[in-house]
């Protein structure tokens, strides 16, 4: 953990402390719609770290990370609502189950040489037959939907994750954090290095010994169960999940923006982008309001449109230039 | 169960199916060549739609003809578009190619709600509600005149592919990209053409599609999807794969729906899919790479 | 007027506020007078993109004119439009910033995930929200304080639709024997699947219920599921889809050549969508549906009518008297809180919501009055039948202005 810190250079230190100093105390200063903001951020930041190991760090692309977020989610919510079992043990098996989903996947992906666009599209394909299966079973709510009850005398059960938007907050960040400090801590492991190594050249990395499938099977797995836990937070948020909403290919698109945008394969990458990604989202939504630009959709050209340019510009993520930029070198790489 | 209602349905599945084929043969054209991930190509089947759509409200022209000014259409912005801004992406990560792709999608697909807005527009053909009576079987009209039509478009494009020297140019750097260059072809050139050929097949398709569908902006997504699903269970790079793929979906999906629950048919597809990715992945008609 | 402070934040709004606060209090005695002729500032969620935009935009149709026709009848309404863009987390955070703004009750969402991410902010911050639009039942089954909704459970729907089926049965004298129930496999039909399946064996109807089928809502083509009704060749047909699904079920119907005594729709949208019209032409004539009207006999609803055609030319009023009447009728329960309670404290106008009693309103039924889960248990359902691609109030008979006609002329046969 030491040797993580002090690469860091020390302009890089103060910033991330200042930082943090900050978001910590936020709430005592912000009102209830900037912390709605920053729960997303945090969100987008945590399950974009997820994403960022499979990605960023293995090199394969899944496209259905949604599967993921939503197997955590029912799981925790249905021992929940028909168990009474409290999300801090149903984490557990939301995680258990995704990460059963996931090393379905990836033996699947692995054991058959499949790559690329083509895994892509396994996860694709899993996460579709996976939503239109809940669909169709009553037990989940079907397409109806699951639904938490609101329980006003419950209202201070942290651990059963009622609570108000302080909780969720502070929850969140701790999420982020620990998924970023955990993606930092494999990224300088030997792990870290052989994936970099499996994904720069399989061939290579075999020819060294580097067990490359049990190597990705790793990452699938923790990227799986990082997603799950974002699950299951966001459903006790929401207190709601359906089919159509917790597994659609939109979810799983929403989830990668950031860490690509961002930056992937590091650290910093998918924080920059969820911090970038949403409150822009939120700005277009406020900015098209305010200039009279009132027609459904306006809003989503102009995210698309920022999309492409930034993808154009900077392909590598807006981190890695940024932190050039900003005079970070060697910044939590 | 009745043999002939099982025909019926098989029938109406292999039309289908080869308009979908043919959209899916514009995606294994541009993947297979260009490599690129083209994830907005339902959303330019669906601007097809509408093209379609206002070519017959404002014009009077049948589906089946404004099929051909839409192709070339099509095939002059895929050009273009490649020339200025897939090019660059060429090469790149998959995952940076699907970022331009998607950002594309969400412009084109909220352009178009903001431009007709979110009602589906219908295509009222003369003989949309026709349909031939074979005995027993009823055939849709439409759907019959459309399934020609990819099958006649789909013809060209194979002639085009294997008799004429571009054809064969863009066959080459498919095949072997750095070979292409040292015999002198002009790949940059050659994948322009062939991103514009990808793209007028996604417009003939969309013109063939109004046939079916209505035009509306929430069709693309699975469009999109569909088109991949069928160019993998096909097989990438193999022309009469994709149309060979576009029919197996088409008849797949409305057996799962005839025999099981209708509403679950898209989960035979997807695992079709799956198995397909398994156990031979260069899709049934591919070759091993 | 009072502002909402979020407890214990300080932010420059409060301090703004704190200063006016000052200011109006020193004018106490003008505050009430103030209350009363203030307005309520309402925010209005609604998918108006992405995926239940036709929806969206139509609610949002029915909110553009209410404010003028509240006015005329005694409401002051201010009203903020917001578009969730289908997307819960979208409405979560829109919801915070309406409130911030000074929103004292939102109007939402019809999509019910939506609904819920907003019902969790209203809960917290104490804001009513009226649901004008959304059929799950467990919406007003998990003990959320200040929400109520003004539309009828998925329940009630088919409840409401089966009795009229037996009363349209009655009044055409059709002989219809055998039935099949086809439906969209998404959260509105499987509601109604759900209500269907355990109300039609005690509904004491005089046919027999073949088969119910559940399609994919996203489907591209209905041609197998048709074929597999015409396979079992039902006297009724009995459905749940949306606008594009009904438009293709019809279109196969007629190329399959499959020609049932009645369409029926126990309780749902899809066969008065203006596409459905626009795509069928005579061919959408004679379907029934049994939902929830506007009241043709309303003076209210007339005066809604007079205002809703010259804003939108381009639509027309009894195809979107559905959206746009409940809207509507989500606003006036605000609005009429608001002036019984004579104050936009959260609370309080809740308490006002709740006692709702409002007699003459936009859509066909008793008073709107809540029970204490906060359901509007008493919206019932009219026998509305599309006659010359318009839809047309057949029964109950004290608001029809016309008869139900069935059975259905064949599809050559129409004009």
């Amino acid at each position: 953990m030491t040797d993580m810190w002090r690469a860091i250079p020390q302009r890089g230190r103060v910033v991330l402390v200042v930082l943090l100093a900050l978001l910590l105390v936020a709430p005592s200063v912000l009102d209830r719609y900037f912390m709605s903001v920053l729960i997303l951020i945090f969100y987008f930041a945590f399950v974009g770290q997820a994403w960022n190991i499979m990605m960023g760090y293995a090199g394969q692309l899944s496209l259905g990370h949604a599967l993921y977020a939503g197997l955590g989610g029912y799981v925790a919510a249905l021992l929940w609502v028909y168990f009474g079992v409290g999300p801090w043990m149903g984490v557990f098996a939301g995680v258990a189950v995704a990460a059963t989903f996931g090393a379905a996947i990836g033996w699947l992906g692995f054991r058959f040489g499949i790559e690329g666009v083509y895994f892509a599209l396994l996860t694709i394909a899993f996460a579709e037959f996976t939503r239109i299966a809940f669909d169709n079973m009553a037990f989940t709510g079907g397409p109806a939907g699951l639904f938490l009850p609101y329980e006003e005398q419950r209202a201070g059960e942290w651990w059963n994750l009622r609570g108000g938007p302080l909780l969720f907050y502070y929850l969140g960040l701790i999420l982020a954090v620990g998924g970023s400090l955990l993606t930092a801590w494999l990224a300088r492991s030997r792990l870290g290095y052989q994936w970099l190594a499996v994904r720069e050249d399989q061939e290579a990395a075999l020819s060294l010994g580097v067990g490359a499938f049990r190597v990705k099977m790793i990452a699938v797995l923790i990227s799986a169960s990082m997603t799950a836990i974002a699950g299951v937070f966001l459903t006790f948020y929401n207190n709601s999940l359906f089919p159509s909403q917790a597994f659609e290919i939109g979810r799983s698109i929403e989830i990668i923006l950031a860490p690509i945008i961002g930056g992937l394969g590091t650290i910093f990458g998918p924080i920059v982008g969820a911090f970038i990604l949403t409150p822009l989202g939120e700005a277009l939504i406020a900015l098209t309001a305010k200039f009279g630009l009132d027609l459904p959709g306006t809003k989503a050209v102009f995210y698309g449109l920022t999309l492409m340019i930034i993808i154009s510009m900077r392909p590598a993520g807006v981190w890695p230039w940024l932190r050039r930029l900003l005079g970070f070198e060697e910044n939590g790489k | 169960m009745n043999l002939w209602i099982v025909l019926n349905v098989v029938i109406q599945g292999v039309l289908t199916g080869l308009m979908y084929g043919l959209m899916a043969l514009g995606l294994s054209v541009i993947f297979g060549v260009v490599r690129v991930v083209n994830f907005a190509h339902g959303e330019f089947a669906v601007v097809a739609m509408y093209a379609t759509y206002l070519m017959f409200v404002g014009l009077g022209l049948d589906p089946l003809i404004s099929l051909l000014p839409i192709a070339i259409a099509f095939f002059a912005v895929g050009y273009i578009l490649q020339v200025t801004l897939v090019n660059r992406f060429v090469g790149r990560s998959e995952h940076e190619q699907f970022i331009l792709l998607v950002g594309l999608a969400m412009i084109i697909v909220n352009g178009l709600l903001m431009i007709f807005g979110p009602d589906a527009r219908p295509t009222n053909l003369p003989y949309s509600l026709d349909s031939f009576e074979i005995g027993p079987l009823f055939i849709d009209t439409a759907r019959v005149y459309a399934a020609v039509a990819a099958l006649v478009v789909s013809a060209a494009l194979f002639a085009f592919f294997r008799y004429s020297a571009t054809g064969t140019a863009i066959r080459a750097c498919a095949d072997n990209l750095v070979g292409a260059g040292v015999v002198g072809l002009n790949v940059k050139r050659l994948y322009a053409v062939t991103f514009g050929i990808g793209l007028a097949c996604v417009g003939a398709a969309g013109s063939l599609l109004v046939t079916i569908a209505d035009a509306s902006p929430s069709l693309a997504q699975s469009f999109t999807l569909l088109a991949f699903t069928i160019v993998i269970i096909g097989g990438l790079g193999s022309m009469t794969g994709a149309l060979v793929g576009g029919v197996l979906i088409g008849v797949s999906e409305a057996m799962a729906s005839f025999f099981f629950a209708p509403s679950m048919k898209s989960m035979f597809s997807f695992a079709l899919l799956v198995a397909v990715l398994v156990l031979r992945p260069q899709g049934l008609m591919g070759r091993r790479a | 007027m009072k502002q909402k402070t979020p407890s214990g934040r300080v932010n420059r709004r409060i301090f703004t506020a704190g200063l006016g606060a000052g200011l109006v209090a020193g004018t106490a005695p003008f505050n009430i007078l103030r209350a009363q002729s203030a307005a309520l500032k309402i925010a209005v969620i609604l998918p108006r993109s992405g995926y239940l935009a036709p929806a969206g935009q139509s609610c949002h149709r029915g909110a553009l004119i209410a404010p003028k026709v509240l006015s005329d009848y005694g409401y002051k309404v201010e009203l903020v439009h917001i578009d969730c863009e289908s997307n819960a987390d979208v409405s979560r955070t829109q919801a915070e910033r309406a409130i911030n703004e000074g929103a004292q009750a939102i109007v939402g969402a019809f999509d019910s995930a939506s609904t819920l991410a907003i019902a969790q902010v209203c809960e917290q911050r104490k804001i009513p929200l009226v649901v004008n639009i959304g059929a799950s039942p467990q919406l007003t089954e998990q003990g959320y304080k200040y929400l109520v909704r003004n539309f009828p459970t998925g329940v009630m729907l088919v409840t409401n639709g089966l009795k009229l089926i037996k009363e349209e049965l009655a009044a055409t004298k059709l002989d219809a024997k055998t039935a099949v129930f086809l439906h969209a496999n998404d959260n509105f039909g499987t509601a109604q699947r759900a209500a269907m399946d355990k109300l039609f064996p005690t509904a004491g109807l005089p046919f027999q219920l073949l088969e119910s089928i559940a399609y994919d809502p996203k489907a591209q083509d209905l041609s197998v599921e048709i074929t597999k009704v015409r396979a079992l060749n039902p006297d009724l047909l009995l459905v749940v889809t949306r606008a594009a699904d009904a438009i293709k079920m019809v279109r196969d119907m007629v190329r399959q050549r499959f020609e049932p005594k009645a369409i029926i729709s126990p309780g749902s949208p899809g066969l008065y969508d203006e596409e459905f019209y626009q795509a069928l032409g005579p061919l959408s004539d004679y379907a029934m549906y049994n939902i929830p009207w506007a009241n043709p006999k309303s003076q209210m609803t007339q005066a809604l009518e007079a205002a809703f055609k010259p804003a939108n030319p381009n639509f027309r009023f009894p195809v979107e008297c559905f959206n746009v009447g409940f809207t509507f009728e989500a606003l006036l329960v605000a609005a009429a809180a608001f002036k019984k309670a004579g104050t936009t404290d959260g609370t309080e106008l809740m308490k006002a919501v709740r006692a709702t009693d409002i007699a003459e309103h936009v859509m066909i039924g008793p008073a709107i009055k809540f029970d204490d889960k906060g359901q509007n248990v008493g919206i019932p359902s009219a026998a509305v039948q599309n006659v010359k691609r318009t839809p047309t109030v057949t029964l109950p008979a004290d608001v029809a202005t016309e008869a139900p006609v069935l059975p259905m002329p064949g599809w050559q046969k129409r004009t």
